[in-house]
């Protein structure tokens, strides 16, 4: 047990003096527990961030960390916001986005809806309907490239069966356009729990008088779920399209070891790019310049959807 | 039959909506059974079409996992004493002698050393942080707290770049060292906000009248506050060390052997040598992702608070 001059003199002090001498050595306190988190956050991310920011006006090449580092001003930037390949990849990013989170949603919010029943077991069902969002993208991605494989995947097999379709006349990575649903097709069995369960907590946030009052008034079950519960959980689906929205922006594990971008350039979503550049091409002033275009545009939207959020939570 | 309110749920609404749900159930984990089950199955069962349902159990896919193998031809095999062990016994089966241990030993070790690692760092600091947050008058709090989320905002290559510069600079990159810090620093903005919020819930007239017995802050803190609050503890720790024990894109990008983590280490199975070993390969999923499945039943009751940073509380 410490027992400081300053204790003792807190304990002889009458009670609001006491408090005083505490209430200094508090603020001493919140400094010394929050000052390391702060410390390790600056260097660790800000720091960092700043250093990429600097490295976005240069022609910088880590591979070759004793050439001349030469200061090429707003070059790197105005050659990705007029290059091609860029759009091409923000669209592929795009699609990936709209399709994962549109499928996400709807059978994320079917199940909550039907979970909310409360029916036998739903507890048992729910914790095993989550599993997938807590595994290991790397390894999940690795192992649906094994159910993918043409010649011997259950995907292949479980289509011939269901719709007659030869199991070796298609390729979910392969070329045909399939490679781009592939991979929202995992990403939606791998997050789905996800907005199902944010939406499970939204529909549990309704109060029962509200639906009582519905059937009071004698409205419809179907307008009661049009007028109640679809308003009164969407800020809860919002939250967890934002959530979903912000981590498929900067998606690269799962489909880097699906599809590694390919074939050709179909699945190459902003981020693999990004990677390609700085870590083989070793690019990397382009690539910094490449990172703050993408670290802009997610947090511009990101903030104009907390806006709209939160005045849908105002009304 | 008891009477129903009228927002209960009818029984048949409640039967159709069981079945719905648990068919979900039951596609959405066929694949995780199916690589479970793979793991099993011996070489030629894991590539057989139409995929074998039925098939006689196996641990050839563990032992090759855990070890290199060379071929040997029928006479040299005859030559040898007999096998001592039943991992020899099955390498033998196939004509292959054991050679030494695989790598992914040690990745799996490397992987259980930064997970805790960090874990640990990450929920130290940030109890610490969250405790001061929730207490105290702190000047910019509100600044403060939104800061350290929104470093989860950012793409990991965006800062990878510098970190892998910086990392060099220090002698980090591909140390153990240089992984915990970096991991800790990404799960600190989830412990320092889940954390707060569970600090939020214990009432403050416990300390108080701790603090009126003569306690300490500090005593206060850790003999009130940190027993009261060792459940919320126990289930940030899990989230941060699941987070750990997965993350991917910065193993990839800054271990390459020493400090390599399983998830970087798992793909590199595909490409060994010509046929792809599906059995090997799928008993490091199974073995990677036993663990993080307890995990997700044990922390059921606070899994939505976890994933949304504290935002849901239920």
């Amino acid at each position: 047990m410490t027992d400081t001059p300053a204790d003792r003199l807190a304990r002889a002090t009458p009670q609001p003096v006491a408090r005083r001498i505490r209430g200094l050595s508090d603020r001493a306190i919140a400094w010394i527990f929050v000052a390391p988190t702060i410390f390790l956050l600056l260097s660790v991310n800000i720091f960092p961030l700043i250093w990429t920011i600097r490295l976005s006006f240069t022609n910088f090449a880590a591979n070759k960390p004793n050439a001349e580092v030469k200061w090429v001003g707003l070059r790197n930037y105005t050659r990705i916001l007029t290059d091609a390949d860029t759009w091409a990849n923000m669209q592929t990013t795009a699609h990936f986005l709209i399709w994962t989170i549109t499928f996400q949603v709807l059978i994320g919010f079917s199940l909550a809806w039907l979970i909310n029943r409360k029916f036998k077991g739903n507890d048992l069902v729910t914790t095993l309907i989550v599993i997938p969002m807590m595994l290991s993208p790397a390894v999940v991605g690795n192992f649906w490239t094994f159910l993918y494989q043409p010649q011997i995947g259950l995907v292949n097999y479980a289509v011939e069966f269901l719709t007659g379709i030869p199991a070796d006349s298609f390729s979910m990575l392969g070329p045909g356009g399939w490679a781009r649903w592939a991979i929202v097709i995992v990403d939606t069995w791998m997050w789905t729990p996800f907005v199902m369960l944010i939406c499970l907590a939204g529909l549990r946030s309704i109060p029962d008088y509200i639906y009582e009052a519905a059937e009071v008034d004698r409205a419809s079950k179907w307008r009661q779920f049009w007028t109640i519960t679809l308003p009164m959980a969407l800020p809860f689906l919002m939250l967890a399209v934002l959530f979903r929205g912000i981590e498929n922006f900067r998606m690269f594990d799962l489909v880097v070891l699906l599809t590694g971008g390919g074939p050709g350039n179909e699945t190459l979503l902003a981020s693999i790019d990004l990677k390609r550049e700085a870590f083989e091409k070793w690019r990397t002033g382009y690539s910094s310049a490449y990172a703050i275009v993408l670290f802009v545009t997610v947090f511009g939207l990101a903030s104009i959807y907390v806006k709209a959020l939160n005045k849908v939570k105002e009304r | 039959m008891s009477a129903h309110s009228v927002t209960e749920p009818s029984p048949a609404s409640k039967w159709i909506a069981g079945i719905l749900v648990g068919l979900y159930a039951v596609i959405t984990l066929i694949p995780l059974i199916w690589i479970i089950s793979t793991s099993f199955k011996s070489g030629p069962d894991s590539i057989s079409y139409p995929p074998k349902v039925v098939f006689q159990p196996t641990l050839e896919g563990y032992v090759n996992l855990f070890t290199t193998q060379s071929r040997a031809s029928v006479e040299d095999l005859a030559k040898l004493p007999a096998p001592t062990t039943w991992y020899d016994k099955i390498t033998r089966e196939r004509g292959m002698i054991i050679s030494g241990p695989s790598r992914f030993g040690q990745r799996f070790l490397n992987s259980v050393i930064i997970g805790f690692g960090s874990t640990f760092l990450s929920i130290f600091l940030g109890t610490l942080a969250a405790y001061a947050f929730s207490r105290f008058k702190v000047p910019l709090k509100d600044d403060l707290l939104f800061f350290i989320l929104s470093t989860r905002m950012m793409p990991p290559i965006a800062v990878a770049i510098p970190i892998y510069l910086m990392f060099r600079q220090l002698g980090l990159s591909d140390t153990h060292l240089g992984m915990i810090l970096l991991y800790t620093a990404v799960n600190l903005s989830l412990s320092v906000w889940l954390l707060k919020g569970f600090i939020d819930e214990i009432p403050r007239e416990y300390e108080e009248a701790a603090l009126i017995d003569g306690y300490t802050r500090f005593q206060a803190f850790y003999k009130v506050v940190l027993p009261q609050a060792a459940t919320g503890i126990a289930s940030t720790a899990i989230f941060c060390l699941i987070f750990a024990w997965n993350e991917y894109a910065f193993a990839v990008l800054l271990t390459s052997g020493n400090a390599q983590t399983a998830p970087p280490f798992i793909p590199t199975i595909l490409s060994v040598g010509g046929g792809i070993d599906w059995p090997a390969v799928a008993a490091a999923a199974t073995l990677f992702l036993l663990p993080v499945i307890i995990f997700t039943v044990l922390l059921r009751k606070h899994l939505l608070r976890g994933i949304t940073f504290g935002a849901v509380r239920k």
